[in-house]
């Protein structure tokens, strides 16, 4: 068991990526067990990222050194810098690496009646299991280069996904936007990673942190890192892919877009706070994020209440949800350099930001696969076509409404207690902040409430008649993560101090993260 | 290759990626935007070999290494796994414009347009 934990962060990477390959074999076979071992893989890896978190929360950050004689050796002999790629998991990685566990397994398990009409089955699991490790290889490296080749893993088996459906035409549009955003993306960060390569010689996140002097060329690749981070994102102005990428893909695909998303979210945190962060000119990083994080709040929800096809409607949502992480974390940011204000305020709005990415990975990820299952049961993507579909599809009908009360902050679900974080210390900060927080919140509200008239509640109508309730799989899907916001609102301060605060910590404490690849130093 | 300056490979990077940007901003035409996209993709690789270069360098080879520097190996690698990534890319674009010209009958981004709003 010990040296299953020391080698986990490896495996967690490994063993999707291993499978991906294996499972066409397999599912030349017989499909069942494909099916089976897809799971089954899952789950193991989802049971290891828990015993990670369990151990990172006793021992502290886990280090893990490729190829080294021993996992924990960052610099090798004779060296002075790291020079191997490591893979570094703290309190934010490990975070991270809940959320993606838990809602590709939820991805999965929606998949096996989702898409079980489509042709190349075998390569859909290939696909998914390679987006898996893609998502996982960059939540946990601390290697830059090595953050790029896990990003394209991740761009490349998700756009194959978004288009996998190939008798739509859309789809293929959708896949196509999405390939050329991350292709632009990705060659991005590579530059920046030359321009950062170009005067330090590393490539260690860590051990770039400890040298980096914030020079012309650094500004230069800070902007670029940002700018390729949140147009990946879906961050307003760079936003018009978004939509029209996730309302197409299989919503199972879709509820996993959305966390890598928010894996891309999570590098540009990674980025500000632990690359640049002392020497980063924090207050005007921190005022970017927040000014394009209120604006995706603003223009997403406003985009959205027009909004006739379903999946599209909660693409717009997802947009404007990801605006209060922006704000929260991007508040935090700015008081950075004010030790004093980060004690007062800064690390509510962070540890809010962070809440929210996990609240967000639950329910979007369950309205999507109930947008899913209504395009499952009704064969139409369009709100106006649906209705009275609540006489025929009741665990559908309660996991949508938890899912809609969760999104618009209603009390006491689990999007209150983080949102009620972010305003708190956000109104500390600027108050216009917090008033815009909640109008956006009372859109929600209304345009879910809308979508809820218009799919659910009526008369039943004719052509639906024959309509019944989606497979047990896919309620299961949405069962589990229906449950994990029912986990989260009934025990919030627990969730807070055994995830959340570390995370932040994790964000704020850059020396800790340096230490961890530096000190081994003799 | 002593009248080249050193940083000639830099200037012809940057042209590279300033036309590239133009192309993938202003064509309409899907195929054209990909040949931008591996413009793009050709300026960054050519950038990052170029970083590694130093001037008279040998093969970073250490076997019966000949006297004098040598080149950086380190980006190098950096541009061989880059471009085989790209490679990747590429080929899975093209496929989607193939079943986007199968579906609409049209390679002009603006023609084949479905979604909007």
């Amino acid at each position: 068991m010990a040296a299953l934990i020391t080698h986990s962060s490896i495996l967690i990477i490994a063993i999707p990526l291993v499978t991906a390959f294996l499972t066409p074999l397999i599912g030349m076979a017989s499909k069942k067990a494909r099916n089976a071992l897809v799971i089954a893989i899952l789950t193991f890896v989802a049971f290891l990222v828990f015993a990670l978190a369990r151990d990172i929360s006793i021992n502290g950050i886990h280090i893990y050194t490729l190829g080294a004689t021993s996992p924990d050796l960052t610099i090798p002999t004779g060296f002075m810098v790291p020079v191997r790629i490591i893979l570094e998991v703290d309190g934010m990685s490990i975070l991270m690496g809940i959320i993606w566990s838990i809602v590709t397994l939820a991805a999965a398990i929606f998949s096996l009646s989702h898409i079980a009409s489509e042709t190349g089955q075998n390569r859909f699991y290939t696909l998914l299991l390679l987006m898996v490790a893609g998502g996982f290889g960059m939540m946990f490296t601390s290697d830059l280069f090595n953050l790029f080749v896990f990003l394209e893993i991740a761009s490349i088996s998700g756009a194959a996904l978004i288009a996998f459906r190939t008798k739509f035409a859309d789809t293929q549009e959708g896949g196509f936007k999405y390939i050329v955003v991350s292709a632009i993306a990705s060659l991005m960060v590579l530059f920046a990673i030359g321009l950062l390569y170009a005067q330090y010689n590393l490539l260690n996140i860590g051990a770039l942190a400890q040298v980096i002097q914030y020079t012309t060329p650094d500004k230069i690749a800070l902007a670029l890192l940002l700018i390729a981070f949140t147009m990946k994102a879906g961050m307003v102005p760079l936003h018009l892919w978004f939509p029209d990428a996730y309302s197409v893909a299989p919503a199972s695909i879709t509820g996993m877009l959305v966390i890598t998303s928010h894996a891309c979210m999570y590098a540009a945190f990674r980025v500000c706070f632990t690359l640049y962060g002392g020497m980063l000119d924090a207050p005007v990083v921190g005022w970017i994020l927040i000014v394009f994080g209120l604006l995706s709040m603003f223009v997403g929800v406003t985009m959205a209440v027009f909004q006739k096809d379903v999946m599209r409607f909660m693409s717009y949502h997802a947009i404007s949800q990801l605006g209060y992480m922006w704000v929260g974390v991007g508040v935090g940011l700015a008081v950075l350099g004010n030790p004093e204000l980060v004690a007062t305020y800064g690390r509510d709005a962070i540890s809010g930001g962070v809440f929210h990415i996990l609240n967000h990975a639950m329910y979007k990820p369950l309205l999507f696969f109930t947008g899913g299952a209504l395009f499952h049961c009704t064969g139409t993507r369009d709100l106006t076509k649906m209705g009275g579909l609540a006489h025929k599809m009741k665990w559908t009908t309660i996991l949508y409404i938890i899912g809609t009360l969760s999104i618009s902050g209603i009390p006491p679900l689990n999007g209150f207690s983080s949102k009620i974080l972010i305003y708190e210390s956000v109104y500390q900060f600027h108050p216009i902040l917090t008033i815009t927080g909640i109008i956006v919140s009372i859109l929600t509200l209304a345009s879910f409430t809308k979508a809820f008239h218009s799919a659910f509640m009526g008369a039943e109508l004719s052509e639906y008649k024959k309509v019944k309730e989606v497979p047990r799989s896919m309620i299961i899907a949405m069962v589990i993560l229906a449950a994990g916001i029912v986990f989260i609102t009934l025990f919030p301060s627990l969730i807070v101090n055994w995830t959340i605060h570390p995370a932040a910590d994790a964000l704020i404490d850059q020396s800790a993260y340096i230490n961890a690849v530096t000190g081994a130093i003799p | 290759m002593e009248h080249i300056p050193l940083n000639f490979p830099f200037l012809a990077a940057a042209l590279l990626v300033g036309v590239s940007f133009y192309i993938i901003i202003f064509k309409r035409n899907l195929i054209k935007l990909i040949m931008g996209i591996a413009m793009l993709a050709s300026g960054v690789n050519l950038f990052l070999v170029a970083l590694g270069y130093r001037a008279g360098g040998g093969a970073p080879i250490y076997t019966d290494a000949p006297e004098g520097p040598m080149v950086l190996p380190v980006p190098q690698a950096l541009t061989l796994t880059s471009i085989v990534i790209n490679v990747a890319v590429l080929a899975l674009m093209l496929t989607m414009v193939i079943h986007i010209y199968r579906h609409t009958g049209s390679l002009d981004s603006e023609k084949s347009r479905k979604m909007k709003g």
